[in-house]
């Protein structure tokens, strides 16, 4: 065993005991009445378990190494994934907390009707699944490497890991966990970057001192035959850099995993202040990714490029075992660089390794690098764990229990469905993950797309406009849902590489947004109104007290006639 | 729509004003981050990269830092501003003690 599989197994196996510990001791804490009712979550800690749901395998492992090889194109996913926050914030948290109903079906359902929830949980499903793709990915990754597997070996391990996990069940929902994988993730990001930047530029800010290797990467990228790092638009069109990242925020903003989160917070205050914390804590990692970006790409064609065969360090032989690193047998010197097989490279790099590579690119310690191995399992973790939950209740309580039973299910026979429904989930991602159809922030990047056009929409409207309705609500989800659906599936396997006006399958979301936006709102006008009850429930989520502070009642309907449930439980 | 609930309605006054500020606040606030991340970030990146600060390009800068930074700083904002939005139209929420939630 190598000083670097010592190590690994070391982190990894002290995180997850540390994950274990406290996911015990809080049931313990919980049973003696630890959260009963006004205790709540302090919104810092669950600022931190948002960033902790949030920040996957394709942040953590993925995007540095996006970056590094599309330059300044890869702040669509700086941009994309920070800047979903803002509207989240501002558009949807408060009003969703003090809707009182946490999930996103659960919310439509009452909002609109029966037939929303349904086409919701559907949604819910679809999205989450791709979403798990992309972990399983990044989570056989790190195993491939640290455990000497191909890359099928170390996904069947990863889902594996992470199946046992969700079904051990109630970690999810227990905050402290996630603080704590998130305090594991962020060191693990953290330290080798500043080590890095110290070790380059003699300052060990990485925000900060990344710039002054801009110039250098720049001359450097086109002698090895790769565009301007800093040069916009090299990878993609200006109109689908736009669109991209306009999809990326939009679909943040109505992920069913992430909005739940907002919930275990005392009250509409708290979900603002939830959404504060959590973007801090997630531009932490942001803000250092496109640092980590840039030092390991000037790394590699610095030290790489034009280096003799015979002189290779030693990171790309142990990487090289994975098939995620190969060199041309034909050549002596590595002279061209490239992170697409396709390219005919001297040597081609996988983008997902630069993250897990980087300390052994910069000569950094064992320790340093099995840390890394830990984070990126923990971010690959909570984030499947969530999105396995999601998928297991949209199973069973939304499509089982209130669609084919129509309420008439023990709870039993709810959780066997609920564990069915992950299983199945599971062994499909692992094919997925096995053969993806891109890499991993990309096939994440597909799930986004398709929250931005289902969600988003229906929820703003459901806010913003009273006069929204069900057939509205139905009509324009689906529409947007099937277009972008569509659209990717054309763009990807109908007819590879074809788009209409440059518009990649990644930022088709905007699109199906707007489609969903129009078509609900023709179809609201032309149809009844809501019910008089229900416009005035929605009116009173626009102010946080449940009376205003003289004792006069927000909400003087609600008083007369109790709101109705108009899914009945 | 029954007479009590008509907006302008002197008992329901405070809501329709409450709304138009935090409406108002809102909309401000999103232009922002239009104007930083999609403006700076994205349309007139070329442009801005022309100017070069501390070894960055400007537009380079803000599309992977600065619009990141923005975000933030727009989030706390709005919390703050509507803390006190709320606590000016008596709609904050309190416990029994009166403390703030």
């Amino acid at each position: 065993m190598s000083a670097i599989q010592f190590w690994t197994t070391i982190f990894i196996v002290l995180s997850f005991t540390v994950y274990i510990y406290i996911a015990w001791r809080s049931r313990v804490k919980e049973t003696a009445g630890f959260y009963v009712a006004g205790q709540g979550i302090p919104t810092v800690a669950n600022g931190a378990a948002v960033a902790a749901d949030w920040m996957s395998a394709a942040s953590f492992i993925s995007m540095a190494g996006l970056i590094a090889f599309l330059g300044y194109d890869g702040a669509i996913y700086l941009m994309g994934w920070t800047g979903g926050y803002v509207l989240l914030a501002l558009l949807l948290a408060p009003y969703l907390r003090k809707w009182g109903k946490f999930t996103v079906p659960e919310f439509v359902g009452d909002r609109y009707s029966e037939l929303v929830r349904t086409i919701a949980a559907g949604a819910a499903i679809l999205i989450s699944f791709t979403y798990v793709v992309g972990q399983m990915r990044g989570g056989g990754i790190v195993f491939s490497r640290f455990l000497n597997l191909p890359v099928a070996g170390g996904v069947a391990v990863a889902a594996a890991i992470i199946f046992t996990y969700a079904v051990l069940g109630g970690m999810k929902g227990i905050t402290w966990t996630q603080v704590a994988q998130y305090t594991v993730l962020i060191i693990a990001y953290l330290i080798p970057a500043f080590a890095i930047a110290q070790t380059i530029t003699g300052f060990p800010i990485p925000q900060i001192s990344f710039g002054s290797v801009l110039a250098e990467l720049n001359a450097l990228s086109i002698e090895f035959g790769l565009d301007s790092y800093t040069e916009p638009f090299t990878a993609r069109p200006q109109i689908d850099v736009f669109l991209v990242t306009m999809s990326l925020m939009i679909g943040t903003a109505g992920l069913p995993h992430v909005i739940i989160r907002f919930y275990t917070t005392k009250s509409v205050r708290g979900a603002r202040y939830s959404a504060f914390w959590a973007l801090l804590f997630i531009a932490l990692l942001y803000s250092t990714a496109p640092a980590v970006g840039a030092f390991a790409k000037f790394n590699i064609l610095d030290g790489v490029g034009g280096t003799a065969v015979t002189e290779l360090p030693d990171w790309i032989e142990s990487w090289e075992a994975t098939g995620l690193v190969t060199v041309n047998p034909d050549v002596d010197t590595i002279e061209s660089i490239s992170n697409n097989a396709a390219d005919g490279a001297d040597l081609t790099v996988d983008n997902d390794i630069l993250v897990l590579a980087n300390p052994e690119i910069a000569g950094l310690p064992a320790p340093v690098v099995g840390l890394v191995a830990a984070g990126g399992m923990a971010a690959a973790m909570s984030t499947a764990a969530g999105l396995l939950l999601v998928i297991s209740s949209s199973a069973s309580h939304d499509f089982y229990f209130r669609r084919v039973k129509k309420g008439h299910a023990s709870e039993s026979e709810k959780l066997l469905v609920g564990r069915l429904a992950m299983a199945g989930a599971v062994v499909i991602a692992v094919i997925g993950g096995i053969n993806p159809p891109a890499f991993v922030a990309q096939v994440v990047a597909f799930a986004f797309g398709l929250g931005a056009a289902s969600f988003f929409p229906t929820l703003v409207l459901g806010i913003f406009w009273k006069r929204c309705n069900a057939k509205g609500a139905a009509a324009g989800m689906s529409a947007g849902l099937l277009f972008t659906a569509t659209y990717m599936i054309w763009s990807l396997y109908i007819s590879p590489g074809s788009t209409v006006l440059n518009i990649s399958p990644e930022g088709i979301g905007t699109v199906g947004a707007l489609v969903n936006f129009a078509v609900a709102i023709i179809v609201s006008k032309s149809t009844e109104p809501p019910s008089e009850e229900l416009m005035e429930l929605v009116e009173n989520m626009r102010y946080p007290a449940m009376t205003r502070r003289d004792g006069r009642p927000v909400e003087p309907i609600a008083e007369q006639a109790p709101p109705a449930e108009p899914g009945g439980v | 729509m029954s007479e009590s609930r008509q907006p302008g309605a002197p008992d329901n006054d405070w809501r329709v004003q409450y709304w138009k500020r935090n409406l108002r606040l809102m909309v401000g606030l999103l232009v922002v981050w239009f104007a930083v991340s999609f403006g700076a970030g994205i349309l007139f990146v070329e442009q801005l990269n022309e100017i070069v600060i501390g070894d960055f390009p400007l537009g380079f800068w803000f599309a992977q830092q600065g619009s990141i930074y923005t975000f933030v700083v727009l989030i706390l904002v709005y919390a703050l501003r509507m803390d006190r939005l709320d606590e000016e139209f008596g709609v904050d929420e309190r416990d029994a003690e009166g403390n703030r939630l």
